[in-house]
Formats: C-alpha cells, structure tokens, sequence
C-alpha cells in the first residue's frame, strides 16, 4: 500500500520540554487511524506540527513522498493535508453555504477572483450543494453559522474539510461535547467518508476508536508508545495500564 | 436536488443584488447635483470624506485590519496628484486621480507588509507611526512639499480637457461624485466576490481561513493594497478641488476622523463611510454656525452619545431592513463576533 502521510523522526522543543519526541509515524492511503493518549501526551502539538501552525525543532514531514516540512500551513491545505478542530473554528458572520462554497471556491483557485460575483460560477454549485447535503446542513444552509444548534456546527467542521477534498484528514476528537441526540449523526457521517481520504482520528472516546479505526497509536509523554490493530492494542498490558485503565477507572 | 440547486443559485445571486434602499440613497445624491447648489462646495467635501471612510472600511469592516493612520495614503495621493500638476507631468484631473491612486497603492502595497503581523494594537501603533513618519517627511522636504506652507501654485487643466473647476464647486462636485460612485461601485463588486467573501472570511477566523487553504497574508496586503489606492484616490480629489494641498491631509485628526465617521456609519456594509460623512459634516457644519467657539465640544458630546447608545439600535435597524433574517452584514468593531471560538 501507498502510504500517503509519512513523518520521520518529528520532534518539537519548548526550550527544555520535550512536547514531541523522535514520532515516526506512516499512514497508508485510505487508512484508519487513531491517535491516542491521555491529557497533555503531546497530540496537540502533534498536529500543529503537521498542519504547519508550528514548525519542528526537528524531523520530517512527507506527503505522498513530498517534504512539506517547511511548507506554510495553507499550502499544506492546498496539496491535500486537511484537519478539523477540537473547538469550532467557524466563520460565525458566514452561512454554512457560504463557508462550503468558500472551501470549494478556493480549492478551485477562485480566491483572488475579484470581479465574478460568489455563485455566479455555476459549475461550483452542485459540488456546494453535495456537500451541504451530504452533512445534513440542508434546512439550516442559509443560517448564520453563530446561531446553528452545535451539532450542526460540528457537521459543517467536518463538511468544510471535506469540501478542501481533502488526501489526509485529521479529525480532532470530532465527537467533544456533541449532545448525545445528536452524536449518531457524527458517527455516521465520519464512517461514511470517502474510502480513499486518509483519515488520522484523535479522540478520547474509546467506543469511537475501537468502532472506527482499523489502526491505533498511542502517544504517551510526546512520543509514540504502541502501534498496532485495535485488537493487539486493547491487548497491550502497558497501554492498559497507562491509558486503558485510567479510562476504565 | 435540481431545485435546490436552483434554489442555491438564486440565493448566492441574491447577495449582490441592489435593494431598493440603495437605489433611493445614489438618486438623493443625484438630485443633489441640481436640488442644493448653493451646498456643493460642503458637499464635495463630504463625498472626498466618504470616500476615505469607504477606504477604511475596506480594510477594517471587510478584512479587520484596524487603522489609525490611514491618512498616509490619503495625503499620499493629495501630494502626488499637487505635485505632478504643478511640474505639469499630469494635469488633466482625472488621469491624475488614477495615476495618483495606482502610486498611492503601490505606497500601501510596500507598508503593508508592516500590518500583517501582530495584533489590533500592534497595527493601531504602526499605522499611526507610519502616517507620523510621512507627514514628517512632507514637512521636511519642503523644497518639493511646500513644508508647513502648504504646495503652493497647483493648476489643473480642464477636466478631460472639457470642464474647468469654478468658484462655486459645480463641476469638481459633480466630478468628485462620479469618482465616488464609480469606486464604490468597484467596492462593492469586490466585496460580493469570491476574494470578498475570503475577506469576511479572515476577519471571522484566520485560524479557519488558513485551514480551508486561504493565505491570509496573500489576501491582507491585496486589501490594504486597495484600500491604499481608495485613500489615495480621495487625497487626490482634494487636492484638484481645492488646487492646494497642506500638511492637513497627513495630520492624525484625518485618520482619526475617517474612522469616527466609518464607526459613526456603521463597518462592513459599504455605506457606513457614505452615511456616516454626510452625517459628520453636515452636522459639523451646523454646529460651528450654531455655536462657532464650541463646536468641537458639540461634535465631541453627540458623537459620543450617537457611540454609546444610539448605534447599536441604529445598526440593528437597518440590518433588518437590509438582510430580513439571513446573510447578516459585518458587525461593528467590540461586537462579539468571534464567540464561536474557544480561546
């Protein structure tokens, strides 16, 4: 199998604190994989490390065999490197369908079109309109996005990375704090994704690891502890001590 | 499906779509041309400060970038367009403006740089610095400026060769209008286009701007470049028709006015700038008739009571005549617009 994000020997200093340390880490194209690890592992910064927000003090970042390592975070977007956010970050002023038709828009290198009107491009439309559906944003699509119930902001997180198309998704913890009415139509939506979108997932909730992932690391202390299928993890005496059983306790 | 997606289309069409509201605002102007002639002279001068706050809204009610020294363009483009008249480069008016405007820009597009990092307050003191800097360059080069004595001996030509500026304001009001109503035109273009709405985007969250693949920067200094150009284009109409430019058009009062009056107007609907000029000299004008020693003092208590406790009300009420119940246009600056963040 192709593997689609790779890191080699990633490693992020805050002067003496090692928040990150030697992680080598190999995903394949259409894997699913989990990161997880208790409170202040490391996973935060884990991800900010990919997506560019911060850069390694050292180590590598390959996607699809290229180095990104020193490539700005938008780009990474561009070349297929998409994530969501713990915490909403949505445009709150924007509509659902204004913010997929941004993604979108911008995907297909109409970001510095000043001059067309938005939705005058009809070609972008049904895409828009996919999207929208697809994520069961249909009947709140013209909402200003600061009003909508937070499961629906939740869906339109995961919509507006989905409308980047993107090759890797980082998911973080996609479930936090959706009301559990609400929380089936995450699940769903996450286990429907496209089968060829590489997808990292880092959560807390076990049930939605073990359900999703047919790969799972785990992270303690800044560094990778235990890889493996979900079976030989569960499995694993030390991460049943160290993460397994704090969850359980 | 097939109805929805014409059901989208209409509504992304709908955006741009004038209302009745703006219709009747560009025909109040118009028949100003012939309704109060005896008011052009004023007039000119409210659409030049219009124009400045369009600028400013440019950059503060579309992409967030607060500014308080956004007259360095304004006089930027005021001296330019004195100083290629006066050693007769470009003295038809209107070329001028333009040539003015893209220099003007080409200014903003190299300060720009200076305003993508850091916060409000960074940008609020480097701004400022940046307008101190040059009007103390304009008063030290006094040799071309003028110095503290203004640019004197400025002559235009006739404007496209046809129309020369008189005493009463006739023609370099009218023409003063149309360049106004030209680039608001342009403006609002922009800001229904897909660029525009990357820039709502950004003063949302450029956090999330940046993730959906958006470079930010990319997008500020094309702003700030623009908005430069407006600034400059606004300097310009002064100077031509007013045949003179001072240290005036770079002094802080002028950044500092052209915000009050782009807040006193309401950010990020275009026609906060507009409004908010009329307002500001209109009501300037009748205060210094009303009571020539204290006006300031006047100006001062009423924009302060407009400010804390008529504007929210105010931009409320013309939200829900402008946007019934969707597509809410930008908020004022202290709004609480970013609460769907979490930090």
């Amino acid at each position: 199998m192709a593997i689609t994000l790779e890191t080699l020997g990633l490693e992020k200093r805050f002067g003496g604190i090692i928040a990150t340390s030697n992680v080598s880490l190999r995903l394949e194209r259409g894997a699913r994989h989990a990161l997880i690890g208790p409170n202040g592992a490391g996973k935060t910064t884990l991800i900010n490390l990919l997506t560019g927000i911060m850069p390694p003090s050292s180590g590598r970042i390959l996607l699809d065999g290229r180095d990104i390592t020193g490539l700005s975070a938008y780009r990474r977007v561009r070349l297929g490197l998409v994530r969501t956010f713990q915490i909403n970050q949505l445009f709150a002023d924007l509509t659902p369908l204004e913010t997929v038709g941004l993604a979108v828009s911008e995907r297909l290198g109409s970001g510095y079109d000043w001059w067309r009107l938005v939705g005058s491009k009809a070609p972008l439309i049904p895409e828009i309109v996919e999207v929208v559906e697809r994520f069961h944003l249909t009947d709140v699509m013209h909402e200003r996005t600061a009003i909508l119930p937070y499961g629906k902001q939740r869906l339109l997180e995961i919509a507006v990375a989905i409308a980047c198309r993107p090759k890797v998704l980082l998911l973080d913890e996609p479930a936090a704090g959706v009301p559990e009415a609400e929380r089936h139509e995450i699940l769903a939506t996450i286990a429907a994704l496209p089968a060829d979108v590489t997808v990292l997932l880092i959560e807390h909730d076990m049930d939605l690891v073990f359900s999703f992932a047919d790969r799972i690391s785990v992270m303690v202390n800044g560094a990778l502890f235990v890889e493996g299928a979900p079976a030989e993890v569960s499995r694993d005496a030390r991460v049943r001590a160290v993460y397994l059983g704090e969850a359980d306790g | 499906m097939m109805q929805g997606l014409a059901a989208v289309t209409a509504t992304l069409a709908a955006r741009a779509r004038w209302r009745p509201l703006e219709l009747i605002f560009w025909l109040g102007a118009v028949a100003t041309l012939f309704v109060v002639p005896t008011k052009h002279l004023i007039l000119t001068e409210v659409a030049i400060l219009a124009l400045f706050a369009l600028s400013l809204d440019l950059i503060l009610g579309y992409a967030g970038i607060i500014s308080l020294g956004h007259a360095a363009y304004f006089g930027f483009g005021a001296y330019f367009a004195g100083l290629i008249a006066k050693y007769g480069i470009i003295a038809e008016p209107l070329s001028g403006l333009i040539v003015s405007a893209l220099a003007s820009a080409l200014f903003g597009f190299v300060t720009s740089f200076l305003v993508l990092r850091g916060s409000d307050l960074t940008r609020l003191m480097v701004t400022l610095g940046v307008a101190l800097v040059l009007r103390e360059i304009a008063n030290q080069l006094d040799w071309l400026t003028g110095g503290a004595d203004g640019l004197q001996g400025v002559v235009f030509a006739p404007l496209l060769g046809l129309f020369t500026f008189d005493i009463t304001g006739h023609v370099a009001y009218l023409y003063s209008l149309c360049v106004l109503f030209a680039l608001f035109l342009l403006a609002r273009r922009i800001v229904y286009s897909p660029f525009g709405l990357s820039l709502r985007a950004i003063k949302g969250n450029p956090l999330r701007a940046t993730a959906i693949g958006i470079s930010v920067n990319g997008r500020l200094i094309a702003v700030y470049t623009l908005a430069a150009a407006y600034a400059g284009a606004a300097g310009a109409l002064l100077t031509q028709s007013t045949q003179f430019a001072s240290l005036s058009v770079l002094d802080f009062e002028r950044s500092a006015d052209g915000l009050l009056v782009l807040i006193l107007g309401g950010t990020g609907y275009l026609y906060g700038g507009l409004v908010g000029a009329l307002v500001f000299k209109l009501m300037q004008d009748w205060l210094a008739n009303l009571t020539p020693q204290y006006w300031q003092f006047w100006i001062g208590l009423v924009l302060v009571a407009i400010v804390l406790f008529g504007r929210g009300r105010l931009a409320e009420w013309i939200r829900k005549i402008r946007w019934p119940g969707r597509i809410g246009p930008g908020t004022a600056p202290g709004a609480p617009e970013r609460s769907l963040e979490g930090h």
